[in-house]
């Protein structure tokens, strides 16, 4: 294990003498800034086509919750790069994390955010409040800029729950950060316009946790049926999207054998009607 | 600066004496191991100024001594894990790295400055299996003692340990343990500190991702209350293990937030500082 002794002696005092902020992101940028995403850096050609792309994520609130659910394509231009890719991430115990664009950055994204939220815990003995959450995301998204400007765009959408209100809140974000607070339900990614105009339909105030899993899954589906990004339920491969649940009790990720029942139930449905269940016209 | 000379032998004990004598003037803190992990258990009449805390997912921390002095350790502790456990993975960050780094920064400041820090600490690491859990003890002067099952630390330390010894069995239950932590940490014949000035946390090999739980408000009581039940029943049946929820939701202030620091924080007078 390489460790503090690999340093010289300024630096490990440094470890216990420069108490700065409790953010482990403005620590890490005045002690390693190399470990950060990169940040100034200017590419001669964009080379957004040639790194694997994340694609669609779709959130919706429930009563005293929320759900996030992500496909599992990865793509390369017109290349389909990985089947099972992640692209939902547990951020801490009330909150998660979903990514579209470049899967690379999202990634480095996702583990930095995850530090970033329990090296405040720690130090703070308290947990970060939401909209604390919501913003130290946006500042991480803006420190992209440069990159996103070369096609290295990373969107991330952000869930969590919100214990002084008991409700789940989504936030989403641009290339030039955000936050932007979003009622009911959001989704983001190329499949994202397919799935927001399923979410429209199909979502319901005061559903149960059970009922909006099954919401966001027909969501994906939608998208997956009209984007080609898009990945949709691998039934060969026994691919599954992801699907992940806050509430009171905290951050849950569904099993495989969770998310299947629900997609075996859509699936069988769709049989019948390919364009899934019809909303009520008046 | 004192006029003439003192030899080196000299400085060092008066050093060491000193720090002893700042960490003696506080209550003790105990470690040991039970069948789901690791307990800490610290009478701390404080809620916010905490002796027990969490470094990283698997590595917990206590300490007694001055409070500055270890919250300092603290803070350098969880920025060397998570500093790590970002350039790597979470599963290179180590307690053995971090009692390492801890022993030679008290090390350093015990040779190097005119006062050593009158801190003790123990970092705690838990495995997937008993096997696995390390608990080491450091000492002001960056000694590392690589205690097995339990430690005791503070003032009193040696009687808190002796009765530690006599009790302390392997793979106790949750409750068993804390059982034995209390009747170490109280005098033979003495009162034993009230729930609201405990500070029990436990490092339990069963929950996810991060292992660091505190236990307080009904959890503690409910626990407390089974040990109360059966005092110290050597042959007592394995409880379940308690459910391990991800911790409460941050809540209001409590009812009786005592206003003091633990011990070593607050000038008493008798400090010669």
């Amino acid at each position: 294990m390489a460790s503090h002794r690999d340093l010289p002696v300024g630096l490990v005092n440094h470890l216990f003498q420069n108490t700065g902020s409790s953010s482990f992101t403005e620590f890490v940028g005045s002690y390693a800034p190399d470990l950060l995403p990169r940040r100034d850096e200017v590419l001669a050609t964009p080379i957004g086509d040639q790194v694997p792309h994340a694609t669609t994520i779709v959130a919706a609130t429930f009563a005293g919750g929320v759900v996030m659910a992500g496909d599992r394509r990865a793509t390369s231009g017109n290349i389909i790069s990985q089947r099972d890719v992640e692209k939902v991430f547990r951020a801490d115990d009330y909150s998660c994390m979903g990514i579209a664009g470049t899967a690379s950055t999202g990634i480095e994204f996702a583990r930095l955010y995850r530090v970033e939220l329990e090296h405040y815990e720690k130090v703070e003995g308290r947990s970060m409040s939401v909209q604390g959450k919501a913003n130290r995301l946006a500042t991480m998204i803006r420190g992209n800029l440069g990159m996103a400007m070369q096609g290295l765009v990373v969107v991330p959408l952000f869930a969590a729950y919100d214990p002084d209100r008991d409700e789940g809140r989504i936030f989403s974000y641009d290339v030039a950060g955000g936050p932007y607070e979003r009622e009911r339900f959001d989704a983001i990614g190329s499949g994202s316009i397919f799935a927001r105009g399923s979410l429209k339909k199909l979502y319901r105030d005061g559903a149960s946790a059970d009922d909006m899993a099954m919401t966001l899954i027909q969501a994906l589906y939608d998208a997956a049926d009209d984007d080609s990004a898009t990945g949709g339920p691998d039934v060969t491969r026994k691919i599954w999207p992801i699907v992940s649940v806050i509430d009171a009790d905290g951050f849950r990720r569904l099993s495989e054998e969770e998310v299947y029942g629900y997609v075996q139930q859509m699936l069988e449905a769709r049989l019948i009607s390919p364009d899934g269940p019809i909303a009520p016209l008046r | 600066m004192p006029f003439g000379y003192a030899s080196p032998e000299q400085i060092m004990r008066d050093k060491a004496d000193y720090a002893r004598k700042g960490i003696a003037r506080g209550r003790s803190v105990v470690t040991l191991q039970y069948v789901d992990g690791i307990l800490f258990v610290a009478p701390n009449p404080s809620r916010a100024l905490h002796k027990i805390s969490e470094i990283y997912d698997r590595i917990g921390f206590a300490a007694v001594g001055r409070y500055n002095e270890f919250e300092e350790l603290r803070l350098g502790g969880i920025r060397y894990a998570d500093i790590n456990g970002y350039t790597y993975d979470r599963s290179d960050v180590t307690g053995r790295g971090l009692a390492n780094l801890y022993a030679s920064n008290l090390g350093r400041i015990f040779t190097e400055s005119i006062k050593s820090l009158e801190v003790e600490v123990v970092v705690a690491e838990v495995g997937d299996t008993k096997e696995g859990d390390a608990i080491y003890r450091l000492t002001f002067d960056g000694s590392v003692f690589d205690e097995h099952g339990f430690a005791a630390m503070g003032g009193q330390a040696e009687a808190v340990a002796g009765r530690l010894k006599e009790r302390y069995r392997e793979s106790m239950s949750l409750a068993d343990a804390l059982e034995v932590a209390l009747t170490a940490l109280t005098e033979p014949g003495g009162e034993r500190p009230p729930v609201g000035q405990l500070e029990v946390a436990v490092l339990d090999r069963n929950r996810e991702h991060r292992k660091f739980l505190r236990l307080t408000g009904a959890r503690l009581e409910r626990l407390l209350a089974q040990t109360s039940k059966s005092p110290a029943a050597p042959a007592a049946p394995p409880t379940t293990p308690p459910t391990t929820p991800p911790a409460a939701p941050p809540q209001g202030s409590g009812d009786t937030p005592p206003p003091t620091g633990p011990e070593g924080d607050v000038d008493d007078g008798s400090s010669p500082l």
